[in-house]
């Protein structure tokens, strides 16, 4: 094997020029891979942790049918307390998970005193939130950035609907529900913080303590809208949902009748389908990075076998079985590929480690200055260098079938 | 026992609208050791004599034995494998591998096709060099020796596998008379050392003096055998001892 490498890297140094722009271009191909999902995996995992650790948790648990309706923030379909002590036990068995917060939601009239509106309001343990969405506290613009801003009678108000009030931390203002017997009873609040939306501009939801919640909509029990679940790694969210479903005792029938429903955070929100256009896009420039290396490699090997059939006619007639052809000419595809994979990869994590010093910002909804740190997981690493070692091989197949299968006597005779 | 026998082997190219007869009904037998020329003119017949006895190509009809092979009945994985272990080639353009030194060159058959180990290797290119005159330049790649020194690196490569047979097609048709002269010489000193038969084919008047037995070729057909000196025909247990040597 080392003898077939001396001789595939000593007629690859052959002819330099052509061999250099091969591995040129494999090597900017695997260097545009790394670097385009370093940054948009990043950015992808960045968004996607400011969205699941600032206001919509890993996951989430209701009970049937709320989802379908949360426009409305059904009252009637909150979870009951023996549900929610259920789940509870449940999810306090599973070792993937990392916080859960009750909430109760619900729409309410929103009052300066002056103008009314209305207002979606979170009833929180401010304690629980914070530990399921630890970016909670991050998104309060005005106020106190701790767990104090929740307390009882206190408000977090959202920043497009206090501007528009000209509402002030400090101010007291009063929020107004109808309960689920249909009366109607208000609290006054003070406002200990301005909310910013995690998304961009919108977003109508207030938190206050869930305390006050319950005594708004005098809820006796321990009843709640949605349990949020945050889990210790996010890629795991979809088997620690199978281990809440299967805690439950959850069937995929009983999961749509109406029982309890799991929901992941890519089954929430729109951002999933973002999310799965860049796993899209990095596929095709996967695809792409194949095609360069597939194209430069068969190329070169053709034109190797071509301008060496003589030779390759010498070494078939001195006795050397076709197999050993056939391998002499894969090993310099694989030598190709390898060395571009190499140049690669080093080129590419080293402008990794430039954008990271370089530290470029980018806003992302109302978080502004975010600074990129792109980053790559040692597999996409190792992936894309298997990919193009394996490609190379396969691109050289064709060319080296072909020298393997020459007749020596043709082969002599070739000028 | 004869090395070579060969019984009206006829060999005909055929093309869409012509054919041609290269070899007609050809006849011989070639014992151990000899030092023998296939001469003749441009296409009479010679290389593609040679490329029969060589296994590289297959007569329209006839018989073939050579080192007590039936020939004709190897398949191509077959041919190239006895190739390998019995017949030792060179070419008229020295063809040796660009990218690889003197050395390496001649190692090369022993590494891909006896698959020798390291040892054995470098011990047998280094005294096939030896005997070639050549070991000094053993470093050398093929572009920075004369041709001369090309054929000589050859000749080595074709001995360094302990063939039965050595085939050589034209070897000097690319040398000048002292150098081709030399090449002969050397080819029959090897000969002489090592009891390894030779068979050349050629069209220089002035080396075909040097081969022992010469065989006549025009139109495709043997026309003439002449005998100009006896081989030194040996049993198989010299040849072995003198191959061990090389």
């Amino acid at each position: 094997m080392f003898n077939l490498v001396k001789i595939a890297a000593r007629n690859l140094r052959r002819y330099k020029r052509r061999s250099l722009l091969t591995v040129s271009l494999i090597a900017f191909g695997v260097v545009f891979v790394l670097v385009f999902v370093a940054v948009t995996v990043s950015i992808k995992d960045f968004m996607i942790a400011q969205i699941t650790d600032s206001y919509l948790g890993a996951l989430q648990i209701h009970r049937g049918g709320y989802v379908a309706s949360i426009e409305s923030l059904p009252l009637n379909l909150n979870l009951a307390p023996t549900a929610v002590s259920q789940i509870e036990k449940t999810l306090a068995g599973i070792k993937d998970v990392d916080a859960y917060s009750e909430r109760i939601k619900f729409g309410a009239l929103f009052s300066n005193f002056k103008e009314t509106t209305n207002i979606r309001i979170n009833g929180v343990y401010p304690e629980k939130e914070c530990a399921a969405l630890p970016q909670m506290l991050s998104r309060i613009s005005e106020g106190e950035k701790c767990v104090s801003a929740l307390e009882k009678g206190k408000i977090l108000v959202p920043k497009l609907l206090a501007q528009g009030f000209g509402a002030k931390v400090g101010d007291t203002v009063v929020v107004v529900a109808t309960n689920k017997d249909g009366s109607v009873n208000g609290k006054t609040f003070l406002v200990s913080g301005i909310l910013e939306s995690a998304t961009g501009p919108g977003g109508r939801d207030g938190y206050i303590n869930f305390d006050d919640a319950k005594e708004i909509l005098r809820i006796s029990g321990n009843e709640v809208s949605e349990i949020v679940v945050r889990v210790k790694s996010l890629p795991k969210v979809e088997d620690v949902a199978q281990s809440i479903r299967a805690g439950l005792g959850l069937g995929e029938k009983k999961q749509k009748g109406g029982g309890i429903e799991v929901h992941t955070w890519s089954q929430l929100s729109p951002f999933a389908n973002i999310a799965n256009m860049i796993d899209v896009m990095t596929f095709f420039i996967k695809v792409m990075l194949i095609a360069i290396v597939l194209i430069s490699i068969l190329n070169v090997m053709i034109m190797a076998v071509y301008e060496r059939v003589r030779e390759i006619g010498t070494i078939a007639a001195i006795g050397t079985l076709p197999r050993k052809i056939l391998s002499l000419f894969l090993v310099e595809g694989f030598c190709l590929g390898l060395t571009g994979a190499i140049v690669g990869v080093a080129f590419g994590l080293g402008i990794i480690f430039g954008l990271n010093l370089s530290k470029i910002t980018f806003n992302f909804g109302q978080a502004t200055g975010l600074i990129l740190a792109p980053t790559i997981a040692p597999m996409e690493v190792v992936t894309a260098s298997l990919l193009v070692i394996v490609v190379s091989v396969l691109a050289s197949l064709q060319p080296a079938y072909k020298a393997s299968r020459m007749e020596p006597i043709d082969a002599l005779r070739h000028v | 026992m004869s090395l070579i026998v060969a019984k009206s082997l006829s060999k005909t190219y055929a093309t869409d609208s012509v054919e041609v007869k290269a070899l007609q009904d050809v006849s011989f037998e070639i014992e151990p050791g000899a030092f023998l020329a296939f001469i003749g003119p441009s296409g009479s017949g010679k290389t593609t004599l040679l490329n029969l006895v060589g296994c590289l190509d297959k007569p329209t009809s006839g018989e073939l034995q050579v080192a007590g092979m039936d020939v004709l009945k190897l398949g191509r994985r077959q041919a190239a494998e006895f190739r390998g272990q019995n017949i030792g080639f060179i070419f008229q353009s020295f063809n040796l591998i660009a990218v690889l030194t003197a050395f390496e060159n001649v190692e090369y058959p022993l590494v891909m096709v006896q698959e020798l180990p390291l040892a054995e290797r470098r011990d047998r290119v280094l005294k096939a060099l030896q005997a070639v005159g050549m070991l000094e330049q053993k470093n050398q790649m093929p572009e920075q020796l004369s041709g001369g020194q090309k054929q000589r690196v050859a000749i080595a490569r074709a001995l360094v596998t302990r063939p039965k047979l050595v085939l050589a097609d034209e070897p000097t048709a690319n040398l000048d008379h002292q150098t081709a002269y030399m090449i002969l010489r050397l080819m029959k000193q090897m000969r002489d050392s090592f009891g390894i038969t030779f068979i050349f084919s050629t069209h220089d008047t002035r080396i075909i003096g040097e081969a022992e037995i010469i065989y006549s070729l025009e139109d495709g057909r043997l026309v003439q055998r002449e005998e100009r000196g006896k081989p030194n025909v040996q049993s198989s247990e010299d040849r072995g001892a003198k191959l061990t040597a090389l």
